[in-house]
C-alpha cells in the first residue's frame, strides 16, 4: 500500500478551454498536514473540489487510496466520500437544523447506529471542538469561529481519513483563529487522518503544516517544509510569505497606459 | 446604411438564437431534474417523515392565505352570480354556480397561483440560499444525495399537499357563497343546497378537478425546485429566481389549465 493517500498526476483542469491548472503534481502521504497555498483566483479551492470528485480534470488523475477518482461511478465516488470530511469556507452548515443535528446529521444518513449511540457521539464530537454546551444553538445564534467548529465537528463526525479545510481561518478574529489551528493539528493526530488546508493565511498554515504547496499561474510555484519555505528566495514565495505589495504578482491589474488614459476625452 | 442595417438584423438574429437555446437548455435540465427527482424518490417514501415535514411548510403553512381568499371569492362568486340569475329567474340556481366554478375551475387554479406566490418562492428561495452557502454541495461531499434527502421530500409534499388545499379552498369558497346567498341575500336554503347536490357531478366535476390540482401541484413544486435548484449562487441570483418561479408557474398553470379542461369536456 502506498504511503500516499492523495495523488495528483500531471493534473490539468480548466473551464471554456481555459487552463486553471497546467500539469500539477501533488502528493498527500498519510498523517500528514498538508497545505495548498497561493493568491486568491489561483484555483486552490478547485483542486479540493477535484479530489472530492466534484468536478473532473481535463486531463491527468487524482487518485484517493489508490482509486482514480474520475473514473468512478456514483456509487464509487460516494464510496469515496464517505472516508473524507470537508470544512467548507464558511461552514456550511444546515440552517434549519440544531447544532446537535447538524453533528448527527451524517451519522443519521449514512450509518445505522442506534439514536442513543448517536448521542453520545455527537456529545464526544462537540466536546473535542469545546461546543458540547451549544449544541441546542441553532446556527444564526453562532459566531463565525463557532460556526467553523462546529462544521468541523460535522466534518470528523464519522472519523474520516482525509480531511479538508476550505480557507479555514477566513474571517475569524485572532482567538478563533487560535483555536481552529490547534484543533485540526490535534484532531489530524488524534484520528490518524491526513489533512489538505487550503489556505493563504501564511502564519496559522505554516504552524501548523507539515509541507507545503504554492500555487501561482496554474503550476506549483514551489513546494516544501514551512522552515524551507520562509527562508525560500524565489520571488513569488518571498512576496506571498512575506506580504509584499509589489513582485511577481503586479499590484496593478495589467491596464494600457496611465497618462494615455487620463488624457482620453471620452467616458471609458 | 446597408451595413447597419445588416448588423442589426445579424444581432437580432443571434439574440433569438442564443435565448432560444438557453430555454431549450433550460428546459431540458429541469426535465433531467425531474427524472432525477422521481428516480430518487424512494428515500421520501421509506422516510416519510422527511415529506411530512415539507408538508406541514408547503401545505399548513398556506392555509390561512389559502382560506381567507378561498372565502372571499366564494362570497364574490354569490354575489356576481345572484346578480346575472335573478334576472331569469333562477336564483335558487346561486348554489349551483358557486360550486361548480369552484369544485371544477377556482378551486385547482387558484389555490395553484396562491401555493406559487406563498409556497413556491419559499421553496425556491430555500433550495437556492441552500445552494448559495453550499449547504448542497456539503451534503455532495457527505455522500449524501441532495437530490433524494433535499429536492424530492419537497416534490412529493407539494403533490400531496395541493389537492387537500384545493379541496379545502373549494369547501371554504362554498361556505363564503351559502353565507351570501342565504343569511344575506335570502335565497332559500334548501334549493341552495339540493340543487348542488343534484348538479355536482362526482366523476365529472369533483374528480376532474381533484386531476387538475395534482397536475398543478407537479408543475408548481417542479418549478419552484428547478428555479432554486438552477439559481446562481448569489443574492440577485436568487431573487431573479424566486421572480420566474411565480412568473412561469403562474402562466403553466393558467395553460395547463386550458389544455386539462380542453382534453376533459372532450373525453
Amino acid at each position: 500500500m502506498t504511503s500516499n493517500i492523495v495523488e495528483i498526476d500531471n493534473l490539468s483542469f480548466g473551464y471554456k478551454g481555459r487552463l486553471l491548472h497546467k500539469n500539477i503534481n501533488m502528493v498527500f502521504p498519510r498523517g500528514k498536514v498538508v497545505a495548498i497555498m497561493g493568491g486568491s483566483g489561483s484555483g486552490k479551492t478547485t483542486l479540493l473540489r477535484l479530489i472530492g470528485g466534484q468536478i473532473n480534470p481535463v486531463s491527468g488523475q487524482v487518485r484517493v487510496g489508490g482509486k482514480v477518482v474520475h473514473e468512478q461511478n456514483r456509487d464509487g465516488i460516494y464510496e469515496l466520500r464517505r472516508k473524507m470530511g470537508m470544512l467548507f469556507q464558511h461552514g456550511a452548515l444546515f440552517t434549519d437544523l440544531s447544532v446537535f443535528d447538524n453533528v448527527a446529521f451524517p451519522m443519521r444518513e449514512l450509518t445505522d447506529l442506534p439514536e442513543s449511540m448517536i448521542r453520545d457521539l455527537v456529545l464526544m464530537k462537540l466536546n473535542a471542538v469545546g461546543l458540547r454546551g451549544a449544541h441546542t444553538l441553532m446556527p444564526t445564534e453562532l459566531s463565525g469561529g463557532m460556526a467553523r467548529r462546529v462544521a468541523l465537528a460535522r466534518a470528523v463526525a464519522l472519523d474520516p481519513n482525509i480531511i479538508m479545510y476550505d480557507e479555514p481561518f477566513a474571517g475569524l478574529d485572532p482567538i478563533s483563529m487560535g483555536v481552529i489551528c490547534d484543533l485540526i493539528r490535534s484532531l489530524n493526530d488524534a484520528l490518524g487522518a491526513t489533512s489538505i488546508i487550503v489556505s493563504h493565511d501564511v502564519h496559522e498554515t505554516f504552524l501548523i503544516a507539515d509541507y507545503v504547496y504554492f500555487v501561482a499561474n496554474g503550476e506549483v510555484a514551489a513546494e516544501g517544509t514551512p522552515h524551507d519555505l520562509m527562508q525560500s528566495t524565489l520571488p513569488f514565495v518571498h512576496q506571498f510569505v512575506h506580504g509584499e505589495k509589489d513582485g511577481p504578482v503586479p499590484f496593478h491589474y495589467p491596464a494600457g497606459s496611465y497618462q494615455a488614459e487620463l488624457l482620453k476625452q471620452s467616458a471609458p | 446604411m446597408f451595413n447597419s442595417i445588416f448588423t442589426t438584423i445579424t444581432r437580432f438574429l443571434s439574440n433569438l438564437g442564443r435565448r432560444m437555446i438557453e430555454r431549450m437548455w433550460r428546459l431540458g435540465a429541469g426535465a433531467r431534474l425531474f427524472f432525477l427527482t422521481l428516480v430518487y424518490s424512494g428515500e421520501s417514501f421509506r422516510r416519510f417523515h422527511l415529506t411530512l415535514r415539507e408538508v406541514y411548510f408547503t401545505g399548513v403553512m398556506s392555509l390561512l392565505i389559502i382560506i381567507v381568499s378561498a372565502f372571499f371569492v366564494g362570497m364574490v362568486l354569490a354575489l356576481q352570480g345572484y346578480n346575472t340569475l335573478q334576472k331569469y329567474g333562477s336564483s335558487e340556481a346561486i348554489g349551483v354556480l358557486v360550486a361548480l366554478s369552484l369544485v371544477r375551475e377556482l378551486g385547482p387554479v387558484v389555490t395553484a397561483l396562491l401555493f406559487a406566490g406563498r409556497a413556491g418562492t419559499a421553496i425556491t428561495a430555500e433550495i437556492g440560499l441552500m445552494k448559495a452557502t453550499e449547504q448542497l454541495s456539503a451534503m455532495e461531499m457527505m455522500a449524501v444525495n441532495p437530490i433524494a434527502r433535499v429536492i424530492a421530500p419537497r416534490f412529493w409534499a407539494g403533490v400531496i399537499a395541493m389537492p387537500i388545499l384545493a379541496a379545502l379552498f373549494s369547501m371554504v369558497g362554498v361556505l363564503g357563497g351559502y353565507l351570501v346567498a342565504v343569511p344575506l341575500i335570502g335565497v332559500d336554503d334548501g334549493a341552495f343546497w339540493s340543487q348542488m347536490q343534484a348538479n355536482v357531478d362526482f366523476r365529472d366535476d369533483v374528480v376532474n378537478g381533484v386531476i387538475k390540482s395534482l397536475a398543478f401541484g407537479v408543475v408548481c413544486t417542479m418549478i419552484a425546485l428547478f428555479e432554486g435548484f438552477d439559481a446562481p449562487p448569489t443574492a440577485e441570483g436568487v431573487s431573479h429566481a424566486t421572480t420566474r418561479t411565480v412568473v412561469i408557474s403562474s402562466l403553466s398553470v393558467l395553460g395547463l389549465d386550458f389544455v386539462l379542461t380542453s382534453f376533459m369536456l372532450v373525453v
